[in-house]
Formats: structure tokens, C-alpha cells, sequence
């Protein structure tokens, strides 16, 4: 028998849903981040991705605005709790933005204005499974959700969809991000409830 | 490498701090300790099974097998009535924690501290008050405490008493004591510029609460030419902008 919480019901649970573990639905939209929100003109901002070989790619504004763009909804894991289900973003996919650039690092260091970082492996964001958006639900992503543009990684707890992204160095080794030096998990599966270092 | 542990909490004591606010005093076998500012996470687990989590700050500092969670009752809430409401003395809780390696306060440090916290965001500041204290540290701090009127706050015979090197300024939102200086209203630049330190001092900030609180008094600090990577924040909130 694991452990009761004496005269604890819950909510009444909506079977249809199904959260990883430990997660609770929200309908609102809950900020988290480390420090004060960056402000980043759009004519000052430009997203880089580096690469292994020390050779960068750029992209202003406009010409992240030209490339073609998709429309995902994802459902969103916090590793403070809450999950918001079905949420609709646009953005460019990570596989357009990769498709001309040579590597073979296994490894991403993703970096925002601000100063944050946070890291994953390379095949997390190909293959149809993260974007650079710049909208939410039909509008300018606001400053605080991450705007002007944010990285999108939905099947990893949401610290992985950096705010205020600027770019992504490739790396041959692993290099933990901000909240992966501070205690937080490697890699960050909601489903398997990976928060912490160890878990 | 080591996982965080689940460890069972027995509530000790409980204390109001105000009608819909409590604190709850836990003896935790087991506690390996904790800096000030760092959360637990709670889970809660009914009969069949269901569970859910949420985080909440450590309100004390450091000391042996007791740890305090300060916690509001949110109206609607699924944890936060059942914290404030069911739980009694003697039953028992499940923790896991310390956690967060950032939004710290340690008593080494030698700069000058600010805290600007609203609402139920003094939890984590009152522990860095209390560490700094019970280090008896001589670093200068100065707190801002935003709340809607003075019967909402949380350790006021603690915080009435004088503590040496500690500046206290309340800021009501709607309702102000009598003969009250400040009329009620939001936290400006005015009250941060009174209430905290020049830029030039080179403070850590620290600065909790509801987000929307803590994107204006960010953006204040920024605008009085604090240095980004010296605020720290933490956002309780429920919405985000
Ligand atoms: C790092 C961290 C530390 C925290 N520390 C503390 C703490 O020290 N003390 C504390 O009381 N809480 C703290 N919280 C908030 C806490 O985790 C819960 O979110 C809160 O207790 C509400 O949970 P609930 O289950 O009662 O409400 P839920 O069932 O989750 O929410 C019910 C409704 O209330 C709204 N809501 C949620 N939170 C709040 C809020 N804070 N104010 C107003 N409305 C809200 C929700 O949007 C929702 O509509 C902390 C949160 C984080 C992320």
C-alpha cells in the first residue's frame, strides 16, 4: 500500500485526459523564468545556429519571416506542475533552418538574449520536432512567453523551449544549459517525469 | 548520481499568519537541509490512487529536521485548501526536495540585498531573513513588501520587531493604515527608488510573487540601471501577460 494523503479526494478527474505523472492541468498560461524579461528590438535581432566547425549561419528578422512556416499545436509540460493541452503556435521548423548546415554534433547548446541556455541532443529538434515561433494563438508571441521568438520543444518539460532564443551552438560534447548546472535534469521527458538530476 | 528523495513529512504545528494563509511547521525525517530561497515540491495522494504535486518555498532557515512552508489558500485551489484547511497536527506529507540552485540567498555574501516581494513571494525572502540572522551576518538588507492591506501579512510580529541592518517598507495595494503616508496603490518606481538601493551599491535583487508583479518591478530595476544578471526572480503566478 504506497502512501494516502488522510481526507485528500482531488479534483474530479477528467478520465479523457492523460498527463505524465505528477502534472496537473491549467487553462491559463503560467510564466516561469530566472530573471527579468529581455527586451530585443527587431531590427537588432538575428538567430545564429554554430556549428561544430566554428562556421555560423544567421538569419535577421525578415528573413526568418520569409522562410516557409508551420502552424503546430502542442500540449505544453512545466516542470512546476502545470500542463496546457492544445496550444497553437507558428514558427519555422528546425528542419528548415537546418537543411543547409553541414554537422555532425550530436549535441545543442541553446542560447537567448538574457544570457539563459539550456541543452539537448541534436536529433530533439529535427525531424519535425521543434520550431523557432514567433506566434500564439494567432498573435505576436508576448515578450514574457518569450517573444520576439522562442524555441518550441513540446515533448521535453517546457525550460527546453528557450525564451528569447538568439541561437544554437552544435557541439561534439554535452554541455549543460542553466537550469541543467542548477539541479534540473539532463534531458527532461515529462512522461518520465525526469525533473531532477538523478530522476 | 543521487535522486532527490520522497520523504514523509509529519506536521508538527501549525500557524496562522492570516485568516486564509498558514504556516505549517514539518518535521522531516531524513532532511539533508537547504539554502535559502530553494522549494520543495508536495504530493498529495487520495484513495484511488490519484495524485498531484505543487512547490512551495521554505520559509526557515536551515535548522536540523524542521523545515516551515508558508502556504495561501487559493480559492478553487485543488492543494492549497487541503494545506490549509484539512491538514492537522500529526498527519503526514509527502516532500521531496530541497530544490532550485538559483533563486538563493547565501549568508557569504557580501553585497548589499534587496528583496521585493508580493503577496505570499515574502516566503522564500522571510527565509533569506532569517538565514541572514541566524548567521549573524551583517549584510545590509532592504525589503519591499507589496500586499493588498495590513492584515494580509505574513510574520508580522517578526518582521514588527527591529532587526539590525534589516529595512522594512510595506506597500498596500488597497487598503492603508490609518495616517498611512503612502496612499494605496501598485508598486512604482518611486517606492523602489525609497525603498531600495542605487544601482551603483551593485545589490542582488531578489524578487517574488505573482508574475505580473514581478515583470514591473523587473523591468524597474532594469530601467534604474540594476544589472539583469544581478535580478533574480521567482514567479508564483498563476497568469502569465
Ligand atoms: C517555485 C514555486 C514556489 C511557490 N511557493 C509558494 C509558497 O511559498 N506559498 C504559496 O502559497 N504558494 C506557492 N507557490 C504556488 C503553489 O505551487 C500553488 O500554485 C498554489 O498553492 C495553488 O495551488 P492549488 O492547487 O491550490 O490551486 P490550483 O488548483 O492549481 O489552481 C486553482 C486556480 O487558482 C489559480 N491560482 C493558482 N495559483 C494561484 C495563486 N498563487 N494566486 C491566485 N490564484 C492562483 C489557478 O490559475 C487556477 O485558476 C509556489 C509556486 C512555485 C512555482
Amino acid at each position: 500500500m504506497g502512501f494516502i494523503s488522510r481526507g485528500f479526494r482531488g479534483r474530479p478527474r477528467d478520465e479523457g485526459v492523460k498527463l505524465p505523472p505528477g502534472q496537473y492541468l491549467v487553462h491559463d498560461f503560467p510564466v516561469l523564468s530566472a530573471g527579468p524579461t529581455p527586451r530585443v528590438p527587431l531590427d537588432r535581432w538575428e538567430f545564429a545556429i554554430d556549428t561544430e566547425d566554428g562556421k555560423t549561419h544567421r538569419w535577421s528578422w525578415q528573413e526568418l519571416m520569409a522562410l516557409p512556416s508551420e502552424t503546430p499545436t502542442v500540449d505544453l509540460h512545466c516542470v512546476t506542475k502545470w500542463s496546457k493541452l492544445g496550444t497553437a503556435w507558428k514558427g519555422v521548423s528546425l528542419d528548415t533552418l537546418f537543411a543547409d548546415v553541414e554537422s555532425s554534433a550530436e549535441y545543442a547548446l541553446v542560447y537567448s538574449y538574457g544570457g539563459y541556455t539550456t541543452n539537448l541532443p541534436v536529433e530533439d529538434l529535427l525531424d519535425g520536432k521543434a520550431w523557432i515561433t514567433y506566434e500564439f494563438d494567432g498573435e505576436e508571441l508576448a515578450p514574457a512567453h518569450g517573444g520576439p521568438a522562442r524555441l518550441l520543444v513540446p515533448h521535453l518539460y517546457l525550460w527546453k523551449s528557450a525564451k528569447w532564443v538568439q541561437g544554437i551552438r552544435l557541439l561534439n560534447e554535452d554541455w549543460p544549459g542553466f537550469w541543467e548546472t542548477a539541479g534540473y535534469h539532463n534531458y527532461g521527458d515529462p512522461w518520465r517525469e525526469q525533473r531532477y538530476q538523478g530522476d | 548520481m543521487r535522486r532527490l528523495a520522497w520523504h514523509v513529512a509529519k506536521l508538527a504545528e501549525i500557524r496562522d499568519e492570516t485568516p486564509t494563509a498558514r504556516t505549517l511547521v514539518l518535521d522531516i525525517p531524513g532532511w539533508p537541509g537547504h539554502l535559502a530561497g530553494q522549494h520543495v515540491d508536495v504530493r498529495l495522494t487520495a484513495e484511488d490512487g490519484y495524485s498531484t504535486q505543487r512547490s512551495y518555498s521554505i520559509a526557515s532557515a536551515a535548522d536540523g529536521e524542521r523545515v516551515d512552508l508558508t502556504v495561501q489558500r487559493v480559492a478553487d485551489g485543488e492543494v492549497s485548501p487541503y494545506l490549509t484547511e484539512e491538514l492537522r497536527p500529526g498527519d503526514e506529507l509527502e516532500i521531496r526536495g530541497p530544490v532550485g540552485g538559483w533563486f538563493v540567498w547565501r549568508p557569504d555574501g557580501t553585497r548589499p540585498v534587496l528583496l521585493v516581494g508580493g503577496g505570499s513571494g515574502i516566503v522564500p525572502l522571510m527565509a533569506m531573513i532569517r538565514a541572514r540572522e541566524q548567521a549573524g551576518s551583517r549584510t545590509p538588507f532592504r525589503l519591499l513588501y507589496s500586499l493588498r492591506e495590513p492584515g494580509e501579512r505574513y510574520y508580522a510580529e517578526e518582521l514588527r520587531k527591529p532587526i539590525s541592518g534589516l529595512d522594512v517598507t510595506y506597500l498596500y495595494t488597497r487598503v492603508v493604515p490609518d495616517g498611512w503616508a503612502r496612499p494605496a496603490g501598485r508598486v512604482t518606481v518611486a517606492d523602489v527608488n525609497t525603498g531600495g538601493w542605487p544601482a551603483e551599491f551593485r545589490p542582488e535583487c531578489f524578487v517574488c510573487g505573482p508574475t505580473g508583479f514581478v515583470e514591473t518591478v523587473s523591468d524597474i530595476l532594469l530601467a534604474m540601471g540594476h544589472d539583469a544578471t544581478a535580478i533574480k526572480t521567482e514567479r508564483f503566478g498563476p497568469t502569465g501577460g
